[in-house]
C-alpha cells in the first residue's frame, strides 16, 4: 500500500512542472478574459496585476460592442474566414493531388529529393519569407518590377495596392504548406496495403480507377481529422504571413487586415487591453464552437473519423 | 499501356511519368527558387543592384556583405549567439519537462493520469488569447529583456506531449515497467534508465521540432524583449524590416534623424547575406533529419 501512494507522489512530482507551466501560461490567461468586460488601466500607486485589476472599472459588454460596429472589424473577420475557407480546400486539393503523383514516381531517389526540396518551405520563419517576397515586389529594386519597368508597364508600388494582395497571400500560404501536408498525405498512402493495388490491376482497374476507389476513401479518415482542426482554427489565421509579408502597411490592411493581426495591433498601438481581449475572446468562443459543431457533423456521417 | 521491361507492373505510363516530373519539378523550383535568389542577392555589388536591380544575373559580385558581417558586425554576432544559446538551452528545458509530463501520462497506473491529460489537452482548443497571456507574463512574470522571456512563454506544447506519450506507448511495452517496479526500481530510475533509451526517435523528433520552433521564433521577443542586446537574430530581421518601411514613409517628414537612422541601417545585400546566415544552418540540418520530422508530424495531425 505504501509502495503505491510513493509511486502516485513520484508520478505527481513528475507533471508538476508541466502543470505549474500550463496553469500559469494557459489557465491563468483564461481567468485573464475578465480583462474584456473592464476598461483594464495602470493604477499608478501600486502598479501590480490584481491592484490594476481590481481599480478598473467594469464597462459591461461596451468593447464588444465598439468592436461590432466598426466597419474595419467586420473586414477583418471577412477576411479571416474566406481566406481560411479558400485555403483549406485549395491547401486539401493540391497537397493530395501532389501527394498522388509523388507516390507514382517509379524511382523512388528522385521522389525523395523531390520530397526534400518541397518541405524546404516548412522550415523557414515568415519573416524569412517576407525578405524573399521583397526580392520580387521590392518596388525599386525588385526582379518583378524591373521586369514590369523593362516592358513599359508602370512600375507597381506593390506594398500599397490592397487588390494584389489576396493572390501574394494565397501564393506565399501555398508554398510554405502545400510541401509539408503532401508529405503527410504521401506517409498515409505508402501505407495503405500493395496488394489492393495489385488485386485492382490484375481486375483490370486503370489507374484513376484504382485512386478513385482505393486511394482517396483511404485518405478520408486523415483528410476528416485535419478538415476538423481546420476548421477549429478558422478564425485564427498565421500571423506572420499576415503581418511581416506584407510588412504591416497600414495601405493593405482592408485585404491583409485579420483578426489576429487587428488583436496585436489593438494591444501594441493603442495598448488597449480590454478591447484586444474583447477580440481575442470573440476569436476563441467562435473557434471553439466550431470544432464542436464539425466534429459533432464528421461523428454523424464517420463516426471512426471523429476526433471525439 | 507500353511494356518498358524495367518499368514495374501496375505502373502509370511514361509520357504520364514525365508530366508528373514536370509537374514536380516546377513545384520544386517554386520552393527553393526564392532562396536562391536571396543567395545571388547577397552576393551581387552594390552597383549592379542600381543599375538593374535584384537579378538572377548580376552585373558584377562581391563579397563586400559578408566580410562588413565578419569584421563589424557585433549586432548581427550578439543576435546570433542569442539565437543559439535561446535554440539548445530551450529546447533542453522543453525536452525535459515534456518527457516528465509525457511520461507521467503514458503510465496507466497513474491514479491522475485522466485529470492532467485533460488539463493539457484542453489548451489545444481554449485559451485565453494574446492580451490576457501578455498582462499576465508582463505583470505577473515579470518577463522582459532576458533570455527567459523568450523561453518561458515557448516552453511547452500539447503537441509535442501527444508525440512524445505516443512514441512511450508505442516503444515501451508495459511488461517492461512492471519488470523494473518488481525489481524495486523508482519511477525516475524507470524513466531514465529504462524507458528514455529505448524511446531515442522520440526524443529525436520532439527536440528537433522545439529547436526549430525556438530558431524561427520573432513574435514573443517582439512582444517581450525591447533591449537589443537579447534579440535573436529572426527579429532582427524583423525590426530591420519595419524600419527600412518606417524610413520609406517617413523620410521626408524628419530630416536629420532619418537620415542617421538609415546610415545606421546595413545595405540591401548586408540584409539578405542575414537572411541566408540564418536559413543556412537549417538548409544544411534538415535533411539529415527529415525522418524524424516526418514521424513527429504525422503523429502531432493524426493523433491530435
Amino acid at each position: 500500500m505504501k509502495g503505491k501512494t510513493k509511486k502516485t507522489l513520484m508520478l505527481l512530482s513528475m507533471a508538476l512542472p508541466g502543470a505549474i507551466w500550463f496553469l500559469v501560461l494557459r489557465y491563468l490567461p483564461m481567468a485573464g478574459i475578465v480583462l474584456a468586460f473592464k476598461d483594464y488601466k495602470v493604477y499608478p500607486r501600486n502598479p501590480t496585476f490584481w491592484n490594476n485589476l481590481t481599480h478598473s472599472n467594469w464597462l459591461g459588454l461596451k468593447n464588444f460592442q465598439f468592436l461590432f460596429t466598426t466597419k474595419d472589424c467586420l473586414t477583418y473577420i471577412r477576411n479571416t474566414l474566406v481566406y481560411n475557407i479558400f485555403w483549406i480546400l485549395l491547401g486539401l486539393f493540391c497537397a493530395v493531388t501532389l501527394a498522388i503523383i509523388l507516390n507514382e514516381i517509379t524511382r523512388k531517389w528522385v521522389a525523395k529529393v523531390y520530397q526534400t526540396l518541397m518541405f524546404f518551405p516548412y522550415f523557414m520563419s515568415w519573416v524569412v519569407a517576407s525578405y524573399f517576397v521583397l526580392a520580387f515586389l521590392d518596388p525599386t529594386r525588385g526582379l518583378i518590377s524591373h521586369m514590369l519597368g523593362r516592358t513599359g508597364v508602370d512600375a507597381i508600388n506593390w506594398y500599397h495596392e490592397a487588390k494584389y494582395w489576396p493572390a501574394i497571400l494565397t501564393i506565399c500560404n501555398i508554398w510554405k504548406t502545400t510541401g509539408y501536408s503532401c508529405i503527410l498525405y504521401l506517409a498515409a498512402i505508402t501505407g495503405i496495403d500493395a496488394t489492393l493495388y495489385e488485386a485492382a490491376s490484375i481486375d483490370g482497374a486503370t489507374k484513376w480507377q484504382q485512386i478513385k476507389y482505393i486511394t482517396l476513401p483511404h485518405l478520408s479518415t486523415m483528410i476528416c481529422i485535419l478538415l476538423i482542426m481546420n476548421v477549429g482554427n478558422i478564425v485564427k489565421s498565421d500571423f506572420g504571413l499576415f503581418y511581416s509579408v506584407p510588412m504591416n502597411s497600414g495601405s493593405l490592411y482592408a485585404t491583409t487586415g485579420v483578426i489576429d493581426t487587428y488583436v496585436y495591433r489593438t494591444l501594441s498601438a493603442t495598448h488597449n487591453i480590454g478591447m484586444s481581449s474583447a477580440a481575442g475572446l470573440m476569436q476563441q468562443a467562435v473557434g471553439f464552437v466550431c470544432i464542436l459543431v464539425a466534429n459533432k457533423i464528421v461523428n454523424k456521417i464517420d463516426s471512426d473519423s471523429a476526433l471525439f | 499501356m507500353e511494356k518498358n521491361s524495367k518499368r514495374p507492373t501496375n505502373s502509370v505510363s511514361i509520357v504520364t511519368e514525365a508530366i508528373f516530373h514536370l509537374i514536380l519539378i516546377a513545384f520544386c523550383g517554386l520552393c527553393i527558387i526564392p532562396f536562391i535568389f536571396v543567395v545571388i542577392i547577397s552576393f551581387s555589388s552594390s552597383e549592379s543592384i542600381g543599375a538593374i536591380g535584384y537579378s538572377f544575373t548580376p552585373q558584377s559580385w562581391s563579397m563586400v556583405a559578408y566580410q562588413y558581417i565578419i569584421t563589424l558586425g557585433h549586432q548581427l554576432w550578439r543576435s546570433y549567439f542569442n539565437s543559439i544559446f535561446i535554440t539548445v538551452f530551450g529546447t533542453l528545458c522543453t525536452l525535459l519537462i515534456t518527457i516528465l509530463y509525457s511520461y507521467a501520462l503514458y503510465r496507466k497506473d497513474f491514479k491522475f493520469r485522466k485529470f492532467f491529460t485533460f488539463f493539457c489537452f484542453f489548451t489545444m482548443i481554449f485559451g485565453g488569447g494574446l492580451a490576457p497571456t501578455y498582462v499576465i507574463c508582463k505583470q505577473v512574470l515579470g518577463l522582459s529583456d532576458s533570455y527567459w522571456a523568450v523561453i518561458i512563454p515557448m516552453l511547452l506544447n500539447p503537441f509535442n506531449i501527444i508525440i512524445m506519450r505516443t512514441f512511450f506507448q508505442s516503444s515501451v511495452p508495459g511488461e517492461l515497467i512492471d519488470a523494473a517496479a518488481v525489481d524495486g526500481s523508482g519511477e525516475y530510475t524507470t524513466l531514465f534508465r529504462i524507458v528514455l533509451p529505448v524511446s531515442k526517435p522520440g526524443i529525436a523528433t520532439v527536440g528537433l521540432l522545439t529547436a526549430l520552433a525556438y530558431w524561427n521564433e520573432w513574435f514573443i521577443p517582439m512582444l517581450y524583449v525591447r533591449e537589443a542586446d537579447f534579440y535573436p537574430l529572426q527579429y532582427l530581421l524583423q525590426e530591420m524590416q519595419a524600419k527600412v518601411d518606417f524610413l520609406a514613409k517617413n523620410s521626408a517628414m524628419m530630416g536629420a534623424e532619418a537620415s542617421k537612422m538609415a546610415s545606421d541601417l546595413p545595405s540591401d545585400t548586408l540584409r539578405m547575406a542575414m537572411v541566408v546566415l540564418v536559413v543556412v544552418p537549417i538548409t544544411f540540418a534538415y535533411p539529415f533529419f527529415q525522418r524524424y520530422i516526418i514521424s513527429g508530424l504525422t503523429i502531432g495531425s493524426v493523433k491530435g
